[in-house]
């Protein structure tokens, strides 16, 4: 033992004085959260105070709006859209499994099996972004155009046999019909549900298929038991980026369908910008926000993953 | 590099650390001496390396005072004390190449021209050729190098030194801790170094400070920590201690005569960390390789006055140098006996009747009312 | 037929990717289409005219700088807000940590319509004119939650070792924040600027809402959805998919040139 050594420390001790973290530098998370906060606080979140006022107001656009707690709105609101409400979420719910049927193998494709392409691959995904997808939702007009090859194809095949027979089409016809509008909505949400599927894919060790194949797992049992369960942050994440801007949407609805596939979307967005009935349009927006928040909220529940962001 | 008398010691006056309800550091006065390889020991969490990153600056003390020589520091943020660190997994600027990680804290302070300390550094640690490279593309043993590098060419007053060998394998391990020390005694500043590996404490520091709990159990040289531990924490933590329970018969002379299960066995009252009064209770220690192992059969042949146990042979493994045993015994289940391969007698093997003896020397006594397996259970986590 | 099975999953993906691909290939092709009517939807003659005038139908190139304009605007001001609130939430302990979550992720959660149609209450009620401040004050409102996400994850992943290495080799507050967590939280910021300004770039739905006179390039198309589709649309549309798909493969060229230039 060095001679210099402090005394062993029991009992030494001299009441010391306490410190204290300085104000300021407590202080500099706030400062940070401030301006951004603010923002959403202005422009997110009062603006939905002013909605739900604005929904319970009544009177017209020339004598202006005053509120007086007409909770009746939402009621008329709800018995005159309720089949665009549901049709809404109908054709939503279809577009979010037909990305997640569509998307997965690609997903899992570029993941596991591209190799070398795996860059390039990941590149033509993203790529359709950078044009306008109001231009490339306008040429599924082409593309679905009457007689046009597709159509053809399809015809050919007795596929719009079946789809007319379950609604979706008319005749020899796509463009105008849901077919088309969910045709349209699957195209563009498609992205949203490859990314999060290949982000947590990717992630998976691929020494885990080996291991599974070792302990007797056949393919198809690996996939269903393994890779498909590893995968479910993807999934959930993929699915609600697809089925919550699907459900609100209007532009595939009225670029690609007829006034008989109008969805929730193209309501407000007529009663706000054409119709100027604010009240019901402010209602209409609630509703669908409701029922999309519960939706979501029930199903991250069952799905078990609540830290998404 | 760094003169020997400028700077002075680390003096640590009453600090303590709280988090909310949580003591990490219990008030703790401690004194470093300048020019001394320092080392803090303790199992995860004991509160080793939030008294380093005290003395760093990165954690503020809730309660106490940091002082280097003459200047209280306590208040100073980091970039203003005179005390480099070298961090756990280094924490090499990843964005940076190795020449640009070494300058960076030379560049902080605005020197200039740092091209010739710089090279002069990397040529210490043996990496000049690397310094165009980024840390990612170094071994672990390298960038382990670069750290250290970036750290002495700022010349502090003290390095601190947190888990600096714990990424490494042990060979490689090894080698560092020869070379850290080498490198501390030519520049001859003062390191503190946290670990939770006693060899690696036992090996390189001139004093350790063994933690437990927030607290500094004992503190010492290695050679006299090992063997005068004063507490079974210190006793099990650093190698491996055989504790005996045990009644005082005697106690006042020189010498204290205890009793466990029907054998008498005696130790220096200088070794007591206790002052044992007869009829109470001692903890008698002895280190697995101050013991000797004959057969039963031999007995006789144990010479007078040496301390004696019987006891059966549980197991035993060949180590190569020495043979391993473990003897359950009367006075304690599960003694260890380390023998040295010099001649092997092939009686014995498990379940054969042995006798224990040792010099009564070199036994020690502790405190009885403490747990007995202290620092046990974190000696094997941390191997 | 074991070649189909084991390679099913290649052909499903290939013609998702084909699904996906398909309309950009449309748009192209019909870039260079010179259609009998108004609308550009049927295949009628070769023709270089639109590629030669891009700007030829008027308040089309107006409309494109606009949109480049406030998707600029638009990304600043998302990307400083987002990140200095992705540094509050993964570097400091406070209270309300889980409200700001919450209020973070909403906006994600969030069908784009209901906040558009909230923002328009607001502006009407306040008697605010629309146009581009109220698009830009909307933009930067969305965008902001991507950008936080985007920082937060890299920053995450970011050793506070780095830091206080920094503190300790002498960096300031200032100089710390400038020369280490800035430059190692960079990729971070710049995916979350970038997906600010696509976002903010193609918006629509917010847009109408809230635009009032003012006509973005979204705007234009959707109006000339109406109204008739020149083909000058599909000129721009191909030539920002070709100029993006060049950005991108120069940059992977250049960052695989650097990894490779360094001595292994």
């Amino acid at each position: 033992m060095t001679a210099t050594a402090a005394p062993p420390v029991a009992g030494t001790v001299t009441e010391p004085p306490v410190h204290k973290a300085s104000l300021r530098k407590r202080l500099v998370p706030y400062w940070l959260l401030l301006p951004g906060i603010l923002w959403l606080l202005v422009f997110f979140v009062l603006p939905m105070v002013y909605q739900a006022s604005t929904s319970v107001q009544t009177g017209s656009l020339e004598e202006g709006f005053k509120v007086t707690w007409h909770f009746q709105t939402y009621w008329d609101a709800l018995t005159e859209y309720y089949p665009q409400f549901l049709r809404s979420l109908l054709y939503a719910g279809t577009a979010t499994v037909l990305c997640l049927l569509l998307g997965y193998p690609l997903a899992y494709l570029i993941a596991f099996k591209a190799g070398r392409w795996r860059n390039l691959l990941l590149v033509l995904v993203i790529a359709p972004f950078f044009t306008s997808f109001l231009i490339r939702t306008l040429a599924w007009k082409t593309i679905l155009a009457d007689g046009g090859p597709v159509v053809e194809v399809l015809n050919a095949l007795h596929v719009l046999d079946v789809t007319s027979w379950l609604g979706m089409t008319e005749g020899e016809r796509v463009l105008a019909t849901p077919l088309a509008v969910v045709c349209g909505l699957t195209y563009n949400f498609l992205p949203f549900m490859i990314l999060p599927l290949y982000t947590s894919l990717e992630r998976i060790d691929t020494r885990l298929h080996e291991a599974a194949g070792d302990l007797y797992a056949r393919p198809s049992t690996t996939f269903r038991k393994v890779t498909f369960p590893l995968s479910m942050p993807g999934v959930v994440s993929g699915t609600l980026l697809t089925f919550i801007p699907a459900s609100g949407d209007y532009v595939n609805a009225e670029l690609l369908g007829s006034t008989d596939t109008r969805m929730i979307g193209n309501v407000i967005q007529s009663q706000y910008l054409r119709i100027l009935d604010y009240p019901t349009a402010a209602a209409l927006s609630f509703i669908l926000m409701a029922i999309v928040l519960i939706m979501v909220t029930i199903y991250i529940r069952r799905a078990g993953t609540e830290d998404l962001v | 590099m760094t003169d020997k008398t400028a700077g002075g010691d680390v003096r640590l006056a009453g600090i303590s650390k709280h988090y909310g309800s949580f003591t990490a550091v219990h008030p703790l006065d401690l004194t470093i001496p300048q020019g001394s390889f320092f080392a803090l020991l303790g199992a995860s969490g004991c509160g080793k390396t939030t008294t380093l990153r005290m003395i760093a600056g990165l954690e503020e003390p809730s309660t106490g005072t940091v002082s280097l020589g003459d200047s209280e520091v306590t208040h100073l943020p980091p970039y203003k004390r005179p005390v480099n660190t070298v961090f756990q997994s280094y924490a090499l600027f990843p964005h940076l190449n190795i020449y640009e990680n070494v300058a960076f804290g030379l560049r902080r302070r605005g020197i200039k021209s740092v091209k010739k300390q710089v090279d002069d550094m990397l040529e210490l640690v043996e990496l000049g050729q690397f310094a165009q490279r980024k840390p990612h593309q170094l071994s672990g043993g390298q960038q382990q190098r670069v750290a250290v590098a970036r750290a002495l060419i700022n010349h502090p007053q003290v390095l601190l030194l947190d888990e600096p060998l714990g990424a490494l394998d042990l060979k490689l391990r090894r080698q560092m801790q020869l070379e850290l020390k080498r490198i501390q005694t030519e520049v001859g500043i003062t390191f503190v170094h946290v670990t939770h590996d006693q060899e690696e404490a036992m090996t390189m520091a001139d004093t350790v400070a063994v933690m437990n709990g927030g607290r500094v159990e004992q503190l010492g040289a290695p050679a006299e920590l090992y063997e005068n531990p004063k507490t079974t924490f210190v006793a099990n933590f650093l190698g491996t201690s055989n504790l005996i329970e045990a009644e005082v018969l005697e106690a006042g002379g020189s010498d204290v005569t205890v009793s466990s299960a029907g054998a008498t066995l005696r130790l220096p009252a200088a070794r007591c960390s206790t002052t044992p009064k007869a009829g109470g209770k001692l903890l008698v220690g002895v280190r697995p390789e101050k013991m000797s192992l004959v057969h039963a059969d031999e007995e006789d042949t144990v010479a007078a006055g040496r301390n004696k146990v019987r006891g059966t042979i549980a197991a035993s493994s060949f180590i190569g140098v020495s043979t391993q045993y473990v003897i359950d015994s009367p006075v304690c289940p599960e003694l260890e006996v380390y023998v040295q391969n010099i001649e092997r007698d092939a009686r014995l093997a498990p379940g054969a009747e042995v006798v224990l003896h040792w010099n009564p020397e070199h036994t020690f006594g502790l405190d009885a009312a403490q747990d007995i397996d202290a620092g046990i259970e974190t000696v094997e986590e941390g191997a | 037929m074991r070649w189909l099975r084991r390679n099913l999953v290649v052909i499903f993906g290939l013609g998702t990717l084909a699904y996906m691909i398909l309309p950009n290939v449309v748009v192209t092709v019909f870039s260079f289409n010179n259609p009998a009517g108004r609308f550009n939807y049927a295949w009628q003659e070769f023709s270089l005219d639109a590629w030669k005038d891009p700007c030829g139908v008027a308040d089309l190139c107006g409309s494109l700088s606009l949109s480049l304009q406030i998707a600029v605007w638009a990304t600043i001001g998302a990307t400083v807000l987002g990140t200095a609130i992705a540094f509050a939430l993964v570097r400091y302990r406070f209270r309300a940590r889980g409200a700001v979550n919450s209020l973070i992720f909403l906006p994600m959660a969030m069908p784009e319509i209901v906040m558009a149609a909230s923002l328009l209450a607001l502006f009407l009620n306040m008697g605010i004119q629309l146009g581009f401040w109220t698009i830009l004050i909307a933009h930067v409102m969305f965008c902001l939650s991507f950008v936080v996400a985007a920082v937060k994850a890299r920053v995450l992943s970011m050793d506070p070792r780095l830091e206080e290495a920094a503190r300790d080799l002498y960096a300031g507050p200032v100089q710390t924040f400038a020369r280490v967590t800035l430059p190692i939280a960079a990729p971070g910021i710049a995916a979350g600027a970038l997906l600010s300004f696509a976002l903010s770039f193609d918006d629509f739905i917010i847009t109408n809402f809230n635009s009032g006179n003012t006509v973005t390039f979204p705007m234009f198309v959707w109006g000339s959805a109406q109204r008739g589709t020149p083909v000058q649309i599909n000129v721009i549309g191909t030539a920002m998919f070709v100029i993006a798909v060049l950005v991108v493969l120069v940059g992977q060229t250049v960052g695989n040139r650097r990894k490779n230039a360094q001595p292994k």
